[in-house]
């Protein structure tokens, strides 16, 4: 973890065009993800977030446009050597936190360090602890299995397996969805507290305003199929209703207004 | 296969050096998980001779998480050693990685919580035995619940017995399995007809073939294959539809509208099969005939009016009934079992084709298992 060269594009997205039987989701959008900072990623139910994602990670094949990770074009006739590569170098978190139901959290973190490296089962079992600690998570939940764990504990220990590579560019997926106000502070603060520490490009796809105010430094809003890119306080001012709504309706409001507060106490 | 440790070849090597005195202990280089292996090798043989130590990282030129533990690693093993670190330096990008690390965790061994060796063997063994002691057990409880809701549903049929939704299982499990089950006792017959014959021949006695075809299809094979296509097919459709009902929260949803799930779900489903599944065997009777007389036809030459003529010396109306009375308990085993599963599986996604699986696997035995049980009291009752 060099110093990070500031502007410095990891995911370049050029005229993504995405579509399902005839629907158009994505029509010809644009993004740049710059090293060390967290882009957040907004939009109405079925806006094609997630699609987003998949489609920059790999797992989709867009109809039109190119990705590039690190510089290396993502397309489906990538080597699968150059694939491995840049899979090593990035970590994903899913929604429910795909944890693989049939083996322990440890073994779950420890999946991708015997898949790529030659470390000892004892150096495997540290890390795991480790990884562990660094989500917050006690040592002893190691030796659960996925299906005994709770639906913020599933999210931490796919966190914990999304780090265990100490990847440079992490994907969260709805990291917030479906956990109580308070797990959701806490996982915020984790993310916060994570990126800042390793260093780390975020792209986090979210619903939850308060995650957005909390980490991210940049917002793109999926709104009629197209991508706009801002910071929070850019977005308030933008004209489209969509966006308008979002962030000034009542939800909203609650969730600005705290920022407001807190900067106003900042002065 | 890449490795991670071939990937970055590009960076510079990590390093750690003890100066002669043992006094010193420098390190750089990039130390990342890339090196951690080679690190984690290296650093067990680092032998100290005592006395304070200076560690000295300050050129290091790359940290990330795996190596941050190892220094930490290296750091607090020298100190329980007794060994006094006497200061330690480290590029102050790097402080707080290793502030954040440094927490006192106990790090457990082991991440399976069942024993290795012979011991293991033993835990695993006696698992099995509980779980399958635990699972007789409810699944007499369940068979019980099933028996006195249909006592309640035959005293109050109006009120508790959903006609439409039996002859939707009716169709589902009989109707639709008509090529199948079809297909399937015609290519019998023709197996059973041909092997018979070309043993029978050898003491002049194709004749009797018939007799073989005709007592062994309408008794046993018929109603046993049709049996278990069913518990394949249909079976394993019932765990499949209540387990995805109990993933989706459906069966609680409907448990708190008060409706009862043994009389939405259950009662139709096995009151269709015990009605389809008589039905299914006849017809499979009728096609096992069928694919047999053809094959007597071709091999041995015997027309269709002989073939009838022997067949009616052959068998009699008490042979196809005895294939057909086992018909309903068949169904009703096949039908309590895919749906008691069904009512096992957890809210995840592995638990509906694990139990599926099970479904299928003890509606098939249970079925050999009576059809032998039948076979035993027929012949102390002389049918």
């Amino acid at each position: 973890m060099a110093e990070p060269a500031k502007n410095d594009v990891i995911i370049k997205v050029r005229g993504l065009v995405n579509a399902f039987g005839g629907k158009i989701i994505h029509d010809h959008i644009d993004l740049d993800v710059r090293r060390g900072e967290v882009l957040g990623v907004v939009g109405g139910s079925g806006a094609g977030k997630s699609v987003l994602l998949r489609s920059i990670i790999g797992l989709i094949q867009s109809r039109e446009g190119t990705v590039e990770v690190f510089g290396e074009p993502i397309s489906g006739d990538i080597e699968s050597a150059a694939m491995q590569r840049l899979e090593m170098r990035w970590g994903v978190l899913f929604q429910e936190g795909a944890l693989f139901s049939a083996q322990t959290v440890a073994e779950n973190i420890q999946v991708p360090l015997r898949e790529y490296t030659s470390m000892s089962q004892e150096l495997m079992d540290e890390i795991a602890c480790m990884k562990l600690g660094m989500v917050g998570l006690a040592a002893d939940a190691g030796c659960k299995f996925p299906s005994e764990l709770s639906g913020g504990m599933k999210k931490r220990a796919g966190l914990a397996r999304a780090l265990a590579l100490d990847p440079e560019l992490l994907f969260l997926d709805e990291p917030t969805a479906g956990l109580d106000p308070i797990s959701a502070n806490q996982f915020d603060e984790l993310i916060k507290q994570l990126q800042k520490v390793l260093g780390l490009t975020v792209f986090l796809v979210t619903h939850d305003l308060d995650t957005l105010r909390a980490v991210t430094d940049r917002i793109a809003v999926l709104v009629n199929k197209k991508l706009v890119i801002g910071t929070i306080d850019e977005l308030r001012h933008n004209k489209d209703p969509w966006i308008q709504d979002y962030f000034s309706g009542v939800r909203g409001r609650a969730a600005l207004s705290s920022m407001d507060l807190a900067s106003e106490e900042a002065r | 296969m890449t490795s991670i440790e071939s990937a970055s070849a590009d960076e510079p090597q990590a390093w750690f050096k003890l100066d002669r005195e043992g006094h010193r202990l420098a390190m750089g280089g990039a130390w990342t998980i890339a090196e951690s292996a080679r690190l984690d090798r290296e650093l067990a043989g680092l032998t100290l001779s005592g006395g304070d130590i200076s560690i000295d990282a300050s050129r290091i030129s790359r940290l990330d998480s795996a190596g941050a533990w190892l220094l930490l690693r290296t750091r607090r093993a020298m100190e329980s050693d007794g060994v006094k670190v006497s200061s330690f330096n480290l590029p102050e990008l790097y402080q707080p990685l290793l502030e954040t690390l440094d927490q006192e965790r106990k790090v457990e061994h082991g991440v399976s919580r069942i024993p290795a060796g012979f011991r293991g063997r033993l835990y695993r063994i006696g698992r099995a035995v509980m779980h399958a002691y635990r699972q007789t057990v409810s699944m007499l409880g369940y068979l019980g619940r099933v028996t006195v809701e249909t006592g309640e549903a035959i005293a109050q049929p109006k009120h508790k017995f959903r006609v439409a939704a039996m002859f939707h299982q009716v169709e589902e499990t009989g109707i639709n399995a008509l090529p199948i089950v079809g297909l399937l006792a015609f290519l019998i017959g023709v197996v059973l007809a041909y092997q018979g014959a070309d043993q029978l021949k050898r003491f002049g006695a194709e004749i009797f073939t018939i007799n073989l075809l005709g007592v062994g299809v309408l008794r046993e094979i018929g109603g046993l294959i049709t049996a278990i296509i069913v518990a394949g097919r249909s079976g394993s459709a019932f765990t499949a539809q209540i387990g995805t009902m109990r993933v989706n929260e459906e069966i609680d949803a409907m448990q708190t509208m008060g409706l009862n799930t043994v009389d939405t779900l259950v009662l139709p489903r096995i009151v269709g099969l015990v009605i389809a599944l008589p039905l299914l065997t006849f017809y499979s009777d009728l096609m096992g005939l069928l694919g047999g007389a053809m094959m007597c036809y071709f091999q041995l030459g015997i027309t269709i009016p002989i073939f009838l003529r022997q067949l009616n010396e052959a068998v009699n109306v008490n042979t196809l009934m005895v294939g057909l009375i086992k018909a309903p308990v068949f169904a009703f085993v096949i039908a309590l079992v895919g749906c008691y599963e069904g009512f096992q599986v957890e809210r995840n996604a592995a638990s509906v084709g694990l139990l599926t699986t099970r479904s299928v696997v003890e509606g098939i035995f249970l079925v050999i298992v009576l059809d032998a049980a039948f076979s035993v009291m027929f012949s102390v009752l002389g049918i």
